[in-house]
Formats: structure tokens, C-alpha cells, sequence
């Protein structure tokens, strides 16, 4: 991880997002899809805490070398005062942190599932799964498409695009769960990524369960410190052979999973698990990507 | 002229005033290379327990103004993982280890302490008393001045080490439970932990946290700290404290230093720029070269006219 000073390239209006082109050579050189960066609010207000962002895109060669682009929807304090923010100011930020996806050695064909905020990162993973000659079928969902990120880049981006929006505005009515077995099985779908709100995690989760395929996905959870110093944004991850689980901080040991062995029905549930569990009933998955 | 860092806290030395808090640190594997180490005064732990802890159930954050409301619920590793991977890795960078301490009995509490006896590198023991009792239907080891006393007394005996007491900065038993605890041998107080709270989220008609109830940290604390560093090193001149609860700034190390405080713990500040340490080093020498004077104890407890304010 590196922590820069990074003058803000451009800026972009795109529905409901927001998008920042920062110079983060550092940064961009390391980054890998999944990943992510923070950023450092400003001083004297009362919000303080660094917000996170999944790496849209990072720049190694060409005209654009160098720099890095994430983007949001402004939802509170912190984003709103960031989507003030205009080309040519200084943000303090620290990147790449987390865990990357993993790409499948011999398996060719990868669905990505994003929904919301989830897409940014996600078409990374399309563009570098891509460069290593993959096929990427994407499958994208919004309750509008003013939700949707993107949707030109990510036709260039993959084999097949397929959009559902909840309330029909693009792509056909529904939400990406309606559609994914239907573009997974068109598309001869073998490895699945997802990324967006927890509950379509899960679903997703069951999907490739149930098929048998194996996936990763990108959480999204409310960090402190983003550098694995606070312990706030833990996951419930069963080990590999299913003895016992551990709380794995989203931001250290993630934001990537193998959602087979995410104990969804721990996660973020109120009964306090104050005690050791005893060593049963946790899902033992071997397949990839462990 | 240059101006002597180093503290001394009844015997016990810190290299600067300057240290992290618990719970900041991560596992000491984490933030090594944006923090410059060569400032720290030292680093107390995670608070370590006897056997490996799950922490609380999530969501364990929530930003409120100002202040940071969070419950990881003394998630850790336990203490032999700790002794074998955290710690030699903390010690590695060559500042004293502060070891926090907790249990939710007494016997967990000098299991881990006399595990961490001759442990490398480690100076001294902070015993974590807001954390719950479990032979006391969950209040907390702080809430009585002689049950405090007993924890102190016990890690001190098993140890062998400097004991801090890390105490709540609020409640009518805080200058009653500090002076119990250093009767009963603790070295020093660690004062303030997070200030109980709680966060809603209407949206969802829920609690914010998992476990409802947080500690508040962050600068919105800083002034319940202040007070309790004031009360407590005014009752007990002579006892070491250490102040924590929202510095992120040299002048609010020195406002700390003034009340009485010894040393000053970095905490939801290293969350937020962990080369805050380094910035609080050069404000406080800073300040010490604009007063003409030459060490961090030169301001120590030396507000004006304290003695005039009543007590509470």
C-alpha cells in the first residue's frame, strides 16, 4: 500500500454516480481488480473517517498512464462533500488495499454480476479478465438507469451485456437474480464474480451453490480505517476444511470471498456470538478458488 | 535548543509522550510502513484474552459527529497466537509493547498476565476493567472501586510488571475507583476508554451496531477525557496517567500534558492517518521550544489556577 497526494485529473457526472480520475502512479501501478482505495476527509468537520472505493480502473501505459479512476454516489456526508470536488485539487489517499479477485487458470468462460455501487469495481475485473483471454459475459442491475454505470463501456467490455432494471427503464424489467440463470446458461458460464449489496450477494452465493460453480465476490462493508488496523469490518468465513470460522476483516483479509464459505446467516445478524463456536456446521469448499 | 521527548512514568521509560492506543494497531502487521515508528512512544496491544475471541457481531461501526461509535466486542487472537506472531512482530520495531489485558473473569485476566511476564519487549500491562464481568452479571470490573483493586493487585502480582489501570471517563466512582486501583499497586491509569453509545438507524428501525451499545472515541470525547485526566491526577498526585480520547493534534497532546496526563495514546485518529503519531511529536516539541522549555514533563499537570476549581 502507498499513501499519496494525488491531484484530481477530471471529474464526471454519470447518473447517479460520480467519477474521479486522480494521478496515482504508485497506486495504479499495484492495483489489481477488487481492490481499493481511501480517501482522507477534510479537516475541522465532523465527518472524519477515510470513505473507501473499489478501483475502477487503473492506467499503466498509454495517454492515461498513471492515473487512477474511482467512482460513487454520493450518500452522506463524506460522498457529497467529495462530489464537490473539482480537477486539479489534492486528495491524501492510500491504495491499493485489500485482496484482489483471482482469475481461473484453465476455465475461460466468467459471468460478472454487479448491481449498484458494485459495478465500478467489477468492470476492472471484465477489462483485465479480458486482457488474459477470457470471455466475460456482464450482467448488470439498478432499481433505474440512472443506477446503471457505464452501460457503453460495458458493452465494449464484454461478450454479451445483459441489464434489468427494476423498474424497466433499461434492459428488461427485473433484477440481475431474475436473469442470472438464464445468461449463465447462454453464455456457458464456469466461474462467477459478483459485486454489490449484501442480500444479491447471497442470492448469488446460492445460485453458484446450487450449480456447483465456483465464484468470488466483493463485499461491501462499512470500514473505520480501510489498512486492517480496527477490526470493524469483519466477515464470517468458514476455513477451508469447515473445522471452525473466522471473523476476517473485509478490508485486510478481503474484500474479496469465496462466498461458499461466507456463514451468511451469521453475518450482521444481532444475536451476539460473544463465545468460541463450537467446531461444527460450517460449509468445508474445496473448490476454487478456496 | 533542542527539547527532551522522553517521559518517564514512575519508572517505567517512553522513548517520546507519544504512544498508540488499543485496538489501533491491528496486528502489528498492517500499517508498519505508513507509520514512522521512530516517533512512537510505545504501542499498547488489542486487548488480549486467554483463548481466541470472535468479537462482536457486525455492523461494529458508525460515524457520529465528531466521534466514531464502534464495538469489535475485544476481538483477538488469544494469548498464546498473540505471543507467537503480534508480538514478536511489534517488538520489532523497537518501542516498548504495552500488553492490554482482559478477561471476563478474574482468572482470565491473570491468565494472560502471567503469560505475558517475561514476554520480549513488553514494559508494562494495560488491565482493560470496562470490559464485562461474567461472575458479576456483565457489569464491568471498573464499575467498583475494590473489584478494579483485585484485578490490578493480582495482574500486578502474577506479571510482575507495571500495570496501568484502563478506566471508563465517566461515572460518579472514577476518582474512587483510580485511587483504589493504584492503593492496590497499579502503576499508572490509562484514562478515557470509549464513552458508552449508541447509534440509530431509523431507516431500518434498528441499532446502528450489532451489539446496540458502542464506544464513542474521536475528537468528540476529548473533553470528557481532559476532565477525567484533570480529576484524577489532581486526587492523586504522583500516579502516573496516561490520557487517551480523541488527539490527533500536538496542541491537543499538550492540553492533555497540562491537565496532568504523563503520556498521551493515540487512537481513532491512527484509524484515520497513522502517521498522526509524527504530527503530534512535532507539535508537542514545538510547543515545548515556543515556552522555552526543554522536556515533555515540564508541562505536566501545570495548568493555572486548577487548584480553584471546585470539586465535583
Amino acid at each position: 500500500m502507498k499513501r499519496v497526494r494525488a491531484e484530481i485529473l477530471s471529474t464526471r457526472r454519470l447518473g447517479t454516480f460520480r467519477t474521479l480520475t486522480i494521478v496515482a502512479p504508485e497506486i495504479a501501478e499495484l492495483a489489481n481488480p477488487g481492490q481499493f482505495v481511501t480517501i482522507a476527509m477534510p479537516e475541522g468537520r465532523e465527518f472524519f473517517l477515510r470513505r473507501h472505493f473499489p478501483i475502477h480502473q487503473a492506467s499503466r501505459r498509454g495517454g492515461w498512464a498513471g492515473t487512477l479512476e474511482f467512482a460513487f454516489e454520493p450518500a452522506g456526508l463524506g460522498t457529497e462533500w467529495l462530489s464537490a470536488a473539482e480537477a486539479h485539487e489534492f486528495l491524501d489517499v492510500i491504495g491499493p488495499l485489500g485482496k484482489g479477485f483471482d482469475y481461473p487458470r484453465s476455465l475461460t468462460n466468467c459471468l460478472l454480476v454487479a448491481e449498484g455501487r458494485g459495478a465500478p469495481g467489477i468492470y476492472f475485473l471484465a477489462q483485465e479478465l479480458r486482457a488474459q483471454g477470457k470471455r466475460v459475459d456482464l450482467l448488470v442491475g439498478a432499481e433505474t438507469q440512472e443506477r446503471i454505470f457505464k452501460p457503453i463501456e460495458a458493452k465494449r467490455l464484454s461478450q454479451t451485456l445483459s441489464v434489468r432494471t427494476e423498474d424497466g427503464t433499461m434492459g428488461e424489467r427485473g433484477t440481475v437474480l431474475d436473469a442470472i440463470a438464464e445468461v449463465a446458461e447462454q453464455s456457458g458460464s464456469e466461474v462467477v464474480y459478483a459485486a454489490g449489496p449484501r442480500t444479491m450477494l447471497r442470492d448469488v452465493a446460492a445460485f453458484c451453490a446450487e450449480r456447483n460453480l465456483p465464484a468470488q465476490i466483493a463485499v461491501d462493508e462499512r470500514m473505520a480505517c480501510g489498512i486492517g488496523l480496527c477490526f470493524t469490518c469483519v466477515v464470517p468465513v468458514a476455513r477451508r476444511d469447515g473445522s471452525r470460522y473466522d471473523n476476517l476483516r473485509a478490508c485486510w483479509e478481503g474484500p474479496v470471498f469465496n462466498p461458499g464459505r461466507v456463514l451468511w446467516d451469521r453475518w450482521g445478524q444481532g444475536a451476539p456470538t460473544m463465545t468460541p463456536t463450537p467446531p461444527e456446521g460450517f460449509p468445508a469448499v474445496r473448490t476454487w478458488p478456496g | 535548543m533542542s527539547v527532551d521527548l522522553s517521559v518517564d512514568l514512575a519508572g517505567v521509560r517512553f522513548p517520546t509522550p507519544v504512544l498508540v492506543a488499543s485496538g489501533c494497531f491491528g496486528t502489528g502487521a498492517e500499517a508498519a510502513e505508513l507509520v514512522d515508528v521512530s516517533t512512537l512512544g510505545g504501542i499498547v496491544t488489542r486487548t488480549i484474552t486467554p483463548l481466541p475471541e470472535k468479537g462482536a457481531p457486525t455492523p461494529r461501526l458508525a460515524e457520529t459527529p465528531s466521534g466514531m461509535l464502534s464495538a469489535v466486542g475485544l476481538q483477538n487472537p488469544g494469548v498464546e497466537a498473540f505471543l507467537g506472531e503480534d508480538l514478536p512482530r511489534l517488538a520489532s520495531f523497537g518501542v516498548p509493547i504495552v500488553v492490554s489485558v482482559g478477561g471476563r473473569t478474574l482468572d482470565e485476566f491473570l491468565a494472560v498476565a502471567s503469560a505475558c511476564a517475561r514476554a520480549p519487549g513488553v514494559v508494562a500491562l494495560e488491565a482493560y476493567l470496562p470490559s464485562p464481568d461474567d461472575e458479576r452479571s456483565g457489569r464491568s470490573f471498573s464499575s467498583r472501586p475494590d473489584v478494579a483493586a483485585d484485578v490490578v493487585a493480582s495482574v500486578a502480582r502474577v506479571s510482575g510488571l507495571p500495570v496501568f489501570a484502563k478506566l471508563p471517563g465517566v461515572g460518579s466512582e472514577l476518582v474512587e475507583t483510580a485511587s483504589a486501583c493504584a492503593r492496590a499497586g497499579a502503576h499508572g491509569i490509562t484514562l478515557i476508554d470509549g464513552v458508552p453509545g449508541m447509534s440509530v438507524d431509523a431507516e431500518r428501525l434498528a441499532s446502528a451496531l450489532g451489539p446496540v451499545v458502542g464506544g464513542l472515541t474521536g475528537p468528540a470525547i476529548r473533553p470528557i477525557a481532559l476532565r477525567a485526566v484533570f480529576e484524577v491526577t489532581r486526587a492523586l498526585p504522583g500516579v502516573p496517567v496516561m490520557g487517551v480520547g480523541g488527539v490527533r493534534t500536538g496542541t491537543d497532546a499538550v492540553e492533555l500534558l497540562l491537565a496532568g496526563a504523563g503520556a498521551v495514546q493515540i487512537g481513532t485518529a491512527m484509524l484515520v492517518d497513522p502517521s498522526t503519531p509524527a504530527s503530534v511529536v512535532d507539535g508537542i516539541a514545538g510547543y515545548l521550544e515556543s515556552k522555552g522549555l526543554r522536556s515533555a514533563a515540564d508541562i505536566q499537570g501545570r495548568l493555572r489556577s486548577s487548584a480553584a476549581v471546585p470539586r465535583s
